[in-house]
Parts: C-alpha cells; structure tokens; sequence
C-alpha cells in the first residue's frame, strides 16, 4: 500500500520568547520544526504501513530548500523516502495554489491509497490545504480524525472529531484524512532510523517537474492577496492588584461583576 | 521569472534595520549596513515593503489581471450550519456581521440552508437578518456530509452568484469551505477576525491575525468571486433576533447524483462533558503547572462553578494527565475567545497565549511576577493561587449566589 503524508516546516513555537519592551515575538534564532499536527499524522502513516506487508511511506513537503531538514526527520521517524517541491516560483502561494501544487506532485505518484496530513499548520492555521488538495485529487476525504478503526485495501472506518463527539464514517480508498492530536502518540526516532535519515536522498520537483500551469502556482495563482501587513494594537498594559489574598479578591470580585452580570 | 519577485535598493537603503525587526519569518539580516533578504526563507509577505521608510524594498507586483466583470455577483450569503436540525449560534453571529456587510453594499443578505425537515427553521435565519434564505431540503441532506454538501453549495453559487460567502470556522464550515472554495477557483481567507467593505474599490477587506496574531494582515481577492472567508465562534456578535421580520424562503433541490456521497456516515456520537463546552463559554477559568497536583483541581473547579464557567487548562497539566485534553487551551488545543479568563497558575508559554489571548477580559494569578501571562492580563495578581482562588470563588458565590 502506498501512503503518503504531507508535512510542513513552521517556525519553533517552543522557542519564540516575547519581548518585555515591545510585547512582541521575539523570533532570533527560531529553529524551523515540523508542524506540530503533522508528527500525528506521520505516526499515523507509518502505523498503517506496519500493518500492510510491503507498504511505502512517501513524505511531500512542499516549501524552501531547509524544508528539506523536515523531510529527513520524517524519514528518521519511519518515512521511506521523500519530496520536497521547492521553485521560487512557488512563492507567496496562498492555499488555492499550495493545495494545487501538492495536488500535481501526488498526481505524479500513482497508485497511492492514503493521504494523511495534520488537521492544520500552527504558523498559517487554516485547515484549508488538506480539503483543498482532496478536492484537486477528486478524491473522497475524512477531516479530523482522531481513530482509525479498521482499515483494508479498499476502505477505512474511522472516527471524525466533532464539537460535541465524534463522527463514525465510512470511506473508500484513496481517500485523504486529517488527523487530530488524540489519534496516537507519535513516537521518537530510532537510531537506525536516523542513520537513514542522514543517507536519504530527498527528491526535489521543481514547477516544471510536476507540469503546472504557471497561472496557478506561486502568487499570481493564488486568488488572494496580501493587501496590507500590521501590528495590531498592543493590550494595555494590565494592572496588578495589591494586597491581603481577601483584599485583592474582593477588589477583583468587585472589578468583575458588571462583565459578569451585565 | 527573471528578476527576483522582492530586492533591496542598495542606493534607498539607510541601515535602519526595521525590516529587520518586522519580518516574522527572520528572512532580512543586516550586512555591511544594508538589509540582505534571504530568498529561501522570504514569502513574499510584503511586511517589510510596508515598513520601510525609505521606499528601498521593492517587490515584484502580482501581473494585473485583466479586471474581469463582477457585474453578475451580488448579494452576501452566509452558511446556515445546522445539527440534528438546530441552527448552530456561530451562524447568528455570520447573519449579524452579513447584516452590515450587506447594508454597506446595498444588497441583500442571504443564507444558504441545507438538512432535513428543516423549513421552520430557516424562519429563524430571516428574524436574525436574512432577506432570503437558499432552503435544501432533503433526506439526503440531513447530516453533514462533504461530497453533498459541497456540491449543493458549489451548485447554488453558480446559479445566484453571490459577491460575497461566509461560513463558520467549525469542524463542518472547515471541512466543506475549502473544498468549496478550491471548485470554484476562488480565494478563501480563514478565522477572520475583522470583515468590512472598502468605501472605494466596494471589495472585501478580511483581516486576520498572521503568526499567532503578533501581526494582522488585511486579504484581498480583488480578481475572483465570490470572496469567501471563514470566522471564528464568538468573533463576531449575534445578531438580535427580530420575529416580525419578512423574507423569502427559495427551495431548491437537486438531481440525485448531487445528494451522491462516496463516504457513509454511520453514526454521530455525542460525548457528555462534564461542564459547559470550552468554545462556547463566557467564562472560562483554567489552571496551569502551579496548580501542584491532579487533586488540585478540584480548587479550580470549584471556582468555575461559582461562575457558571467552563474548565481550561495549559498543555502541561493536560500532558500530566491532571485533566483531558478536550480542556486543552493553546496551539494545539482550543482557541477560545470568552468575555472573561481567569488563568490560574498558569505561566504564559506563547503556545497558550495564542489560544486564549482575544479574551475581552484577562486574569493571571501567578506567584512568579515575571509570567508571561501577566504581558496579556487585564488584571494580575502576583501571589500564591491557593491563597487567592478559594478567596475569590467564595466572593463570587455571594455575588451570584451560587
């Protein structure tokens, strides 16, 4: 079976500090990290590859030449190979035209049966490429799952989060899933893992690999665009109440009741 | 392309390294006095082209298309979400920001209804603001599913061309939008927070926080219609419901192979939480680290109750286990967005602070005084939570008499 996972590398929230003065992120010397929702659906992939003998995990990142680090650590967690679809003509895609583009590339992968990517990005937040890419595909799709119940060569049942539960819903393959943090515990890289990682040789599609029609990648293929950049305004500052623990209790009680009851 | 899409001009550029500071993806670096962008981690974001000052940043303009006529697309439309046939609130709170967009545009706000016996229902979508409700009715319609849902929407779009559609950032609004979106080659821009008509250019002008909301950027799909967004619930206000209001219910249906749906939904299970759901909450008060230990937060509970407030918490106590992690406040929790948040023990990682932050009203009790927390807080209090909380829940049970 041939699976397929979707990756993005998005700046290290873990390591973004705010600066006391400005109040704003302070982003010198941020590392680039997998997309936190993505390491889910990487476990999620390679689990399914470990129940169906002869199985491949391909990884599509689709970004700079660095994402190419992203690639290889999920090689070292259990991917087999992967692609980075890197051109500067990719720049300033907006979702229509990286849902687009990540759609060619999967075209030229015949024969895959999942694709398993994170619910959303945590620097862009979305949520808006993995439908768009099962709508390009013309393939069925299942959003936020957090279990996979059973799965063969034909089809899946799985479990879709939902506000107030979740969903049972049945789906013929290939289909495209995005998970939710609940649906496993992704695991931590092997040694022999990261010796592959380091060998791997990552494969690179630039536009003219994956036969893309120039109006639809990069900026002028994405239908939206980026009128104007701002800080917003800042919080005031907040006061600190002062006291005896019933003083300040009360006082805050007090500060609180026309927000609470009006 | 033959050019580079974004340069500096070396002549124009004074060394003052604002852009610096503005790129949020560290992509401009200073050297020799002159700001150097690094191809491979630029985006083309254009925040430091508005920076700059000194007009030394120059990027390459989208080729103007040729301005296609719009003529045929008016009205604004807005998704009508429904489960087991109730209309869900996020849809209010479409109808009463449509409501204004409509009104500034000189058209009509319209919704788009899809279920299952459903038609006493869209009355109320008319006392909430809509002129015209799209009415779907069938069997096949009654659960959410993507393939028919989608289809029937892309279906209405291109018969009525609306200028304008939203839909809820939901679970359902997530999954179908895009895919609606993608269809009809059209931009879609999510989890606005700020919707308005430009006065001049009459397009749509859709802000929306960009990394964690340390910098907001105002889409535009000038070029393509509709223009689709997405907001999140508890964004915008809901509008007030006016029973005497009139409006026109249009029923619509569909050949079968549009209802066609290649998954089956099989079931819906609905999970009791123990208190109110955390995204539909005024009130949420929620611990962290220094709430000590799983027993202890019971003293938090007891202070939610007192609000009639829904419980939150920060990953780390849900990582150990102290609470489940539908609690989960953060970036890979819940963003939530109530009247009040009281952050108990909790310090203030930016991961959290990026879930809760659009809160009207922020409290940190925190003993550490150097807690991020206390950057966001409307009001803080620099002590011992065990003093304090048990304090305040008995203040409030008095006011509340709860």
């Amino acid at each position: 079976m041939k699976i397929i996972v979707l990756i993005k590398q998005v700046p290290d929230t873990t390591d973004v500090r705010i600066d006391p003065v400005t109040n704003t992120l302070i982003r010198e010397g941020v590392e680039s990290v997998i997309n936190p929702f993505d390491r889910y659906a990487i476990e999620e992939a390679v689990r399914t590859k470990e129940k169906f003998e002869g199985s491949e995990v391909i990884v599509i990142s689709m970004g700079p030449p660095q994402a190419e680090n992203a690639l290889r650590e999920a090689i070292s967690l259990g991917c087999d190979r992967g692609i980075l679809l890197s051109d500067r003509k990719f720049a300033g895609s907006d979702t229509w035209a990286t849902s687009y583009t990540i759609a060619q590339a999967i075209r030229k992968i015949d024969d895959y049966k999942i694709i398993f990517g994170g619910k959303q990005a945590s620097d862009g937040d979305t949520a808006q490429v993995g439908p768009g890419v099962s709508m390009h595909l013309d393939i069925p799709q299942v959003t936020y799952i957090k279990k996979i119940e059973k799965i063969d060569e034909s089809g899946a049942t799985v479990e879709r989060m939902t506000e107030e539960g979740f969903d049972i819903v049945e789906t013929p393959l290939p289909v495209l899933f995005t998970v939710v943090k609940e649906i496993n515990e992704p695991r931590l890289p092997s040694l022999r893992g990261k010796m592959k990682a380091k060998k791997a040789e990552i494969t690179v599609w630039t536009a003219a690999d994956l036969d893309c029609d120039d109006n639809n990648i990069g900026l002028n293929g994405s239908p939206t665009k980026v009128a104007k950049i701002f800080t917003p305004p800042q919080r005031e500052g907040g006061r600190i109440l002062k006291g005896e623990p019933h003083e300040v209790a009360k006082e805050l009680s007090e500060l609180l009741q026309t927000a609470i009851i009006g | 392309m033959a050019d580079d899409a974004i340069k500096i001009v070396l002549e124009k550029c004074v060394g003052c390294s604002l852009c610096v500071k503005t790129c949020p993806f560290g992509a401009i670096t200073m050297v020799d006095k002159k700001a150097v962008i690094e191809l491979e981690k630029c985006t083309l974001c254009g925040a430091c082209v508005e920076t700059c000052k000194f007009e030394a940043i120059i990027m390459a303009k989208k080729e103007e298309k040729v301005t296609a006529d719009f003529s045929e697309y008016k009205d604004v439309w807005v998704f009508g979400e429904q489960k087991k046939g109730k209309i869900q609130s996020i849809s209010y709170e479409l109808l009463g920001k449509g409501r204004e967009l409509a009104d500034d545009l000189g058209v009509k706000l319209c919704a788009v209804f899809f279920g299952s016996g459903i038609e006493d229902e869209a009355n109320k979508l008319i006392a909430s603001g809509a002129d015209k409700v799209y009415l779907v009715d069938s069997p096949k319609l009654k659960d959410y599913q993507d393939d028919p849902y989608t289809k029937v929407f892309v279906e209405l779009i291109k018969k009525y061309k609306p200028e304008i559609v939203l839909c809820g950032a939901s679970t359902i609004g997530r999954s179908l939008i895009s895919r609606v979106a993608v269809t009809l080659r059209t931009g879609l821009t999510a989890d606005c927070t700020g919707l308005e008509i430009d006065p001049d250019e009459k397009i749509l002008l859709q802000t929306r926080p960009a990394f964690g909301g340390n910098i907001m950027a105002t889409i535009i799909s000038p070029d393509y219609r509709p223009q689709m967004a997405t907001v999140r619930h508890k964004v915008m206000k809901e509008a007030e419901p006016d029973q005497s209001r009139k409006g026109e219910i249009i029923k619509e249906t569909f050949q079968d192979e549009v209802y066609s749906s290649r998954t089956k939904l099989i079931d819906i299970i609905e999970e009791i939480e123990e208190t109110i759901n955390l995204t539909e909450a005024d009130i949420i008060v929620s611990g962290g680290r220094g709430v000590g230990a799983k027993e202890n937060f019971d003293m938090i509970r007891d202070l939610a109750l007192s609000l009639n407030a829904a419980v939150g918490a920060s990953r780390a106590v849900v990582d150990a286990d102290w609470i489940p992690y539908s609690h989960q406040v953060g970036q890979t929790g819940k963003t939530v967005c109530p009247k009040i948040y009281i952050a108990c023990g909790i310090s203030g990682q930016i991961q959290h602070l990026i879930g809760m932050k659009s809160a009207d009203i922020i409290i940190a009790i925190n003993k550490d005084p150097d807690a991020p927390i206390f950057s966001v807080a409307t009001y803080g209090i620099v002590d011992d939570i065990f003093k304090i909380v048990p304090q305040l829940t008995q203040y409030f049970k008095e006011m509340l008499g709860t």
